[in-house]
């Protein structure tokens, strides 16, 4: 396609996104008919379920895990899962997904182990995985500020001549950030192959959304940067799904960004150390519990005839042993060597460097000497 | 964050050196070779190079690609190259650095201008969060090849946000690397081992310098990490970087007439600090003066100064003194006079290091 050359091209390339979310499940299970979205085949609709039951226990195992001293924090992504789940689902192997710290459930679903996953939030070190293996980033935990980091990806791709896209997670909050906007707006001058997923799960840690734009929805906001918006129903797994792999193939056609804003709650707390009952009422987590992502994939797939009892129990029982493998990931003492505070700073460690490290490393053999003296 | 309300290049302040020519004092990039070059033709000779040599190598920033940068530093390379490796970009600094970021992760060398020093404020959560930080967080296995030229400092009778020294800032950042060339001879080796650096490095320009003029010798005469001794000496070793090395070199050849042999070193790079190449000199000379534009108050040559202390105390036979800029915002260009370091305030300095206690 030949960049739009008028104003009238330009507005026909960036309309506002629907009124209301786009959707292929409604609430109760039942499909929608949706001419912008296409329904996933069956087989895709029922890996979606298996990835996100298992996404949701391992997300209640970490939780609990901080209860126990496990881990340091853990934000949930309970409520989540379509979001978490459909869009690493749609991501092609070559793709980069760029995550923030709510988002461990898709990088566990991107197949990365979980004792590296969570070293972030156990405290052990600020990213236990290599990106470079299933091309995940580290989480992002400034917000925003991974936006530009994936239009970056995405640019040097187009560079190199590469079919290869990058998908950052972002949420309501991180719309407001400066670099959410220098982002959308490099992504569409370069025409870079990057989705911008929005998660608005309602809430920036307490501040609602209606503290945070008077825009009629966060989709917009990439309407005047030129960049192909939509909005979709964030609970809705084939919706997800489906936004995502559409937006790939917008992208791979050369067509550049897109900005995907899912409607979605955050039903646990920020984290384990937040009070939600501070800021919102249990009435509108009800509400959003009726909602349930999981539920509505369940009765789809029901519906459909590619679910019954036994397969739920064999679900659940597959989603138990990851918990469980989970569990003994972290059941371990953290053992971190002193001396890794100065090995990755620079490719090789500086003169200053080396000689702090032998100073803590001497403190460490004078105390070690001091304790065995002692004894 | 750029205005266009300053001329893009200032002229050279009265009594100073030659005025710019219109296309910034250069013509076909001409890097090591007899013929003299510029300071900003040595650097522009030393990213052709790079872009010559490493199909990887990118240059981007805000005007660098049609125009060649408002100091013309960049002039030619867009059609020489193509705008595919040198372009233009939006004008958000942030969006600069991050890219950039995400571009080395995906295996290219990205060279990146701040139009100038205060315009690179807004990339500096990019710069100390991700740049500074990204080889550590991924335990080594991500690095960020990535130059980001700064021009930086004073003495041209620029406007506000167009002469701040903000070195310190940078260099009080773990995991970048920090240097500044004093010199057209320096600048294309400093600028051709930053780009072949695998780490994160500043490169600050020092604008004032731009338009002064000598040959480039054909290899480097340090390491990226190396300080160089510019002038020998027995009596007092001078310490200045970027701009101020100039300025230190003709205090040298004043205090020689006033009996003082002055040794000036050329600190170069920032960080890491080349310890044993200054505390070597301040050792032999027993005296040091630190030179920077930058405001004294927990600036770079209180660092310079402690470490010095620490390392040289017993050798010292005075305290080791500081000429800086004064602890004010930059002033306007009617007063910038008043607040650069200059030879005079060199040699008063280099006066009052207690010669009679020891005469």
């Amino acid at each position: 396609m030949t960049a739009p050359s008028t104003i009238t091209e330009r507005v026909a390339a960036a309309l506002p996104p629907s009124a209301t979310p786009l959707a292929l499940i409604d609430p109760d299970g039942h499909p929608v008919v949706n001419p912008l979205l296409t329904m996933p085949p069956d087989d895709v609709l029922a890996e979606l379920y298996r990835l996100m039951v298992i996404g949701r226990r391992v997300d209640a195992q970490a939780t609990a895990l901080t209860r126990q001293g496990r881990l340091a924090v853990y934000p949930s992504a309970h409520g989540q899962e379509a979001c978490q789940v459909g869009t690493v689902l749609a991501l092609r192997e070559q793709d980069w997904l760029f995550p923030t710290y709510r988002d461990t459930m898709a990088v566990l679903t991107r197949e990365v182990e979980p004792a590296e996953a969570l070293s972030l939030l156990r405290g052990e070190w600020h990213c236990g995985y290599d990106p470079y293996e299933r091309r995940v980033a580290p989480q992002c935990t400034p917000l925003a500020t991974s936006t530009l980091h994936a239009v970056g990806v995405a640019r040097a791709a187009q560079v190199k001549q590469e079919d290869q896209a990058a998908l950052v997670l972002l949420g309501d909050g991180a719309t407001s950030e400066g670099d959410t906007h220098e982002a959308l707006n490099f992504a569409a001058v370069w025409r870079a192959p990057v989705i911008f997923f929005v998660q608005n799960n309602g809430y920036a840690i307490s501040v609602p959304l209606a503290k945070q734009t008077a825009a009629p929805a966060l989709a917009y906001k990439g309407v005047g940067y030129g960049v192909r918006s939509v909005l979709i129903d964030g609970n809705d797994a084939a919706a997800v799904y489906a936004a995502v792999q559409s937006a790939l193939a917008h992208a791979a056609a050369g067509h550049g960004p897109t900005l995907i804003e899912a409607l979605t709650y955050r039903v646990e707390a920020h984290t384990n150390a937040d009070d939600a009952a501070r800021y919102r009422d249990d009435a509108e987590v009800q509400a959003w519990l009726a909602r349930d992502p999981l539920a509505r994939l369940e009765a789809c797939l029901r519906g459909r005839g590619l679910l019954d009892d036994a397969a739920v129990a064999r679900l659940g029982a597959e989603a138990e042993q990851r918990a469980t493998a989970l569990r003994e990931a972290m059941s371990g003492e953290l053992d971190v060597p002193p001396a890794d505070l100065f090995e990755h700073v620079y490719a090789r460690p500086t003169r200053t460097l080396a000689a702090e490290r032998d100073f803590l490393l001497d403190e460490l053999a004078s105390h070690r000497g001091a304790e065995e003296g002692g004894s | 964050m750029s205005t266009t309300l300053e001329h893009p290049v200032p002229a050279a302040p009265a009594g100073g050196r030659e005025p710019a020519p219109a296309d910034g004092g250069q013509s076909a990039a001409t890097g090591p070779g007899t013929q003299p070059v510029t300071m900003a033709g040595a650097l522009n000779a030393a990213m052709a190079d790079a872009l010559a040599e490493d199909p990887r190598v990118l240059v981007f920033g805000e005007d660098v690609g049609t125009l060649g940068g408002v100091f013309r530093v960049t002039d030619g390379l867009a059609s020489r190259f193509g705008e595919g490796r040198v372009f233009d970009t939006p004008l958000a600094e942030s969006g600069i650095v991050g890219t950039a970021i995400g571009m080395a992760m995906n295996g290219l060398v990205p060279v990146v201008e701040m139009q100038f020093d205060a315009f690179a404020y807004p990339a500096f959560e990019q710069m100390s969060s991700h740049l500074a930080k990204l080889r550590n967080r991924t335990k080594g296995r991500v690095s960020l090849p990535i130059v980001v030229r700064i021009p930086y400092g004073g003495g041209i009778g620029g406007v506000e946000h167009h002469c701040d020294a903000s070195e310190a800032y940078y260099a009080h950042t773990p995991g970048l690397q920090v240097v500044t060339p004093g010199s057209p001879a320096d600048a294309y080796h400093l600028l051709r081992q930053s780009i072949a650096c695998p780490d994160p490095v500043i490169f600050l320009e020092p604008k004032r310098r731009y338009w002064s003029k000598e040959p480039v010798p054909a290899a480097p005469d340090a390491e990226l990490d190396q300080a160089v001794i510019r002038r020998p000496g027995k009596d007092v070793t001078l310490i200045a970087y970027g701009g101020m090395v100039g300025t230190a070199l003709e205090a040298a050849a004043a205090a020689a007439g006033e009996g003082w042999d002055a040794e000036v070193v050329d600190l170069r790079s920032l960080s890491p600090f080349d310890d044993a190449t200054v505390a070597d000199s301040v050792r032999r000379t027993g005296r040091a003066v630190v030179v920077h534009e930058a405001s004294g108050f927990a600036g770079y040559g209180a660092e310079v100064a402690a470490r010095l202390t620490e390392q040289c105390f017993h050798f010292l036979e005075a305290p080791i003194l500081r000429v800086t800029g004064f602890d004010v915002p930059y002033p306007p260009p009617s007063l910038e006079q008043h607040h650069l370091p200059s030879v005079d305030r060199i040699l008063d300095a280099v006066a009052r290091l207690q010669w009679d206690d020891h005469a």
